[in-house]
């Protein structure tokens, strides 16, 4: 009994702190596929959790919050879209750049607001299903965030895999020219998907600060934007896989805490140091271009579109 | 020559073609203009929290170069900014993408803050100099060791070094946590995460009293070694066989290797070079300021040096002017947190900004932007 209610505890606790990562990693896939590289994530997830605490605190609006949480992310996308697609700038440096100044930004803007007592979601058992033995409590008595993580999961798959639209992703990710040809408006596409990128990675955000940890506290976001750009890789560029990584992560995340509640003393800074070797370690299984290629890595991906010009 | 139509708009569209050649003006004046737009959106953002933008950026020169005092201060920081950045640039040049040098630090930090508790013990009656140079190429291997571990699983087995180098900052700072809260930590620091300080011998010496500098300054002979390293750096990179190498693989990686060129040895070799160097700034750090190994070593060094070497377009000598007008950016962010009671985040914010509009001006000043009709397209 003990055993079970441990075993359903950690469960429980790695969906809650997968769940930020699910939604970024979701958002990079959605990007990726267009072919962009977009490495700040972590800027982006940052502000989106600054912004939704904040306009969480004076609008005592969830909804609100969370929206101005995507359309902050989703901006901040814009702009690497920008400097990638319309000025063909280089994408890790913009990637970087990104980074930097969302963590900036948002130390800057959020300093006002550490310690403060903002919003925050709480969990809504959804009825009926919360009372199923097991899966219940592991799967419906979270908080809307959660729920909308779940759905997210299979709607991207579908988006990608199994629409026209989402055919037309995949078709500027892997072959921008052919998809030009077939009258794909590349750029367009390319900008679509980096802001919907930016907006799931601000939402990620926001779930941190509305949900998981609720509060704001100075690069809150501990990494996680990282993560979830390796967890892309892990994830072979599809969201099943992603919501895997994402729950394994948060799992390890959790046991942290659930070990030390059961006394074993393992010092906390190696517990910290798992989710980043396990990252390598994913890495190691998931690299080699010739792997890559054959697991759905978007051939385009990283490489600026030309009309005329040919691709490196 | 070729065109492209972005941003689906009826009538009116941008578009951008390449220039063929680049006139000398732009290349001067688009980073400059590019800077000054950065400081402007900057100027922005200061205004939104209810402060005078002038005022803020006159608090935040004079705080760095006002005096002899700030300028001191920003030499401190420059030096670890300019080891590391020489560091990545290095990497950079091969298109290896070390966004390590954080961790690299640390590690460096690590190894050489437990030579120098320890050494003294050991090698009883051993020469303050001799023990230094020990501590400092302690340093180094620990900041290369690190940086080899990327490169190795980039050149064995093709791992994404951004997100390896990214993914062991992090392993580095908590393995520092667990050193000064557990391994080594000062039984008299009343609880404090902190080791024993070094012996006062082991401090690296302070350079000679410049004119402008107060007497009570903290700039060490850390600057020399950024200056030695930057100008081995340039002779290697300028020189060498193994810097045309580098080049070449950067450039072009499969011409590198059509022309026999031993690409995966080079990655580990470069990586180990660019980690030393971040090593060698954290061992400057921690023997030159702090005097101990702590929680925090850097605030960030390892990153701000990724902007300083590709602002310097990894040029040895710009990198060494470009970190000594970020060591005083970060200077001046402690001030105006200290003066205006402002967050000194700005720093960090301009930093971001000055890379934004740097890269789109970079761009700008390679091809044309302009908006035409949409009937003149094609």
């Amino acid at each position: 009994m003990m055993q079970s209610a441990f075993l359903i505890a950690t469960l429980v606790a790695a969906i809650r702190a997968g769940t930020p990562l699910l939604y970024a990693t979701v958002g990079e896939i959605f990007t990726e596929r267009a072919g962009i590289l977009n490495l700040g994530v972590e800027g982006m997830m940052l502000m989106g959790a600054v912004s939704a605490f904040i306009a969480g605190y004076h609008t005592h609006s969830l909804t609100i919050a969370v929206l101005v949480a995507m359309l902050v992310g989703g901006t901040m996308g814009l702009l690497h879209a920008f400097v990638s697609v319309t000025l063909r700038g280089d994408q890790v440096v913009s990637g970087l750049a990104l980074t930097i100044f969302g963590s900036g930004l948002s130390a800057f803007l959020g300093k006002p607001y550490i310690g403060q007592k903002g919003i925050r979601f709480i969990a809504t058992p959804i009825p009926l299903l919360s009372k199923i033995p097991w899966l219940g409590p592991i799967f419906f008595q979270h908080d809307v965030l959660v729920y909308g993580s779940f759905l997210l999961i299979p709607v991207a798959w579908y988006w990608i895999s199994r629409t026209r639209p989402g055919l037309h992703l995949r078709s500027v990710g892997e072959n921008p020219a052919t998809a030009d040809v077939m009258g794909i408006h590349v750029a367009g596409l390319r900008y679509l998907y980096t802001f919907i990128g930016g907006a799931l990675a601000g939402l990620g955000g926001a779930t941190i600060s509305l949900a998981y940890t609720p509060g704001w506290i100075e690069g809150m976001t501990a990494g996680r934007g990282w993560i979830a750009v390796g967890l892309v890789i892990f994830a072979f560029w599809d969201p099943w896989k992603a919501a895997l990584g994402a729950y394994l992560f948060g799992g390890v995340n959790s046991l942290q805490f659930g070990l030390q509640t059961k006394g074993i003393t393992i010092p906390i800074y190696f517990l910290q140091m798992t989710p980043y070797i396990l990252t390598i370690f994913v890495l190691l299984f998931a690299s080699g271009s010739r792997i890559r290629r054959h697991l759905g890595a978007p051939a385009a991906l990283g490489t600026p579109y030309v009309r005329g010009e040919r691709g490196a | 020559m070729s065109t492209l139509s972005e941003l689906p708009r009826r009538g009116w569209t941008l578009r951008v073609e390449r220039r063929l050649t680049r006139p000398r003006w732009v290349q001067v004046a688009v980073p400059i203009f590019s800077i000054i737009l950065a400081l402007l959106a900057g100027a922005l953002i200061i205004a939104f929290n209810h402060v005078s933008p002038w005022a803020a950026y006159k608090a935040m020169y004079e705080g760095a170069f006002g005096n002899g005092y700030g300028i001191a201060g920003t030499f401190v920081k420059m030096i670890p900014l300019l080891l590391a950045g020489l560091g990545v640039s290095i990497a950079f040049r091969m298109k290896l993408w070390n966004i390590g040098a954080e961790g690299q630090l640390y590690f460096g930090a690590f190894l050489s803050g437990g030579l120098a508790l320890f050494l003294p013990n050991w090698l009883p009656g051993w020469p303050p100099w001799l023990l230094i140079s020990i501590i400092v190429a302690g340093g180094m291997v620990g900041g290369a060791f690190w940086g080899i571990i990327p490169g190795f699983l980039k050149a064995k087995l093709e791992v994404n070094e951004i997100i390896t180098t990214l993914m062991m900052n992090y392993i580095a700072i908590y393995w520092m946590d667990y050193v000064v809260t557990i391994l080594w930590r000062d039984p008299h620091s009343l609880g404090f995460p902190l080791t024993p300080q070094f012996e006062r011998s082991l401090w690296l010496p302070r350079t000679p009293g410049l004119f402008f500098l107060p007497a009570n300054h903290r700039v060490h002979i850390g600057l020399l070694f950024g200056l030695v390293a930057m100008v081995l750096i340039w002779v290697i990179m300028r020189y060498s066989k193994w810097g045309y190498e580098i080049k070449v693989i950067g450039e072009n990686s499969r011409a590198a290797k059509y022309a026999g060129m031993n690409i995966a040895r080079n990655v580990v070799l470069v990586m180990a070079l660019s980690g030393a160097l971040a090593g060698l700034a954290g061992v400057s750090e921690i023997l030159g300021i702090i005097h101990r190994l702590q929680h925090q070593i850097s605030p960030g060094y390892g990153y701000t040096a990724i902007i300083i070497a590709w602002l310097a377009k990894l040029n040895p000598i710009a990198i060494v002017l470009v970190s000594f007008l970020f060591g005083g950016l970060l200077v001046a962010g402690d001030q105006i947190q200290i003066t205006m009671h402002m967050p000194g985040a700005i720093s960090s914010i301009l930093q971001g900004l000055i890379l934004f509009f740097v890269l789109g001006g970079e761009i700008l000043s390679e091809y044309k932007v302009r908006f035409v009709r949409r009937e003149e397209e094609r």
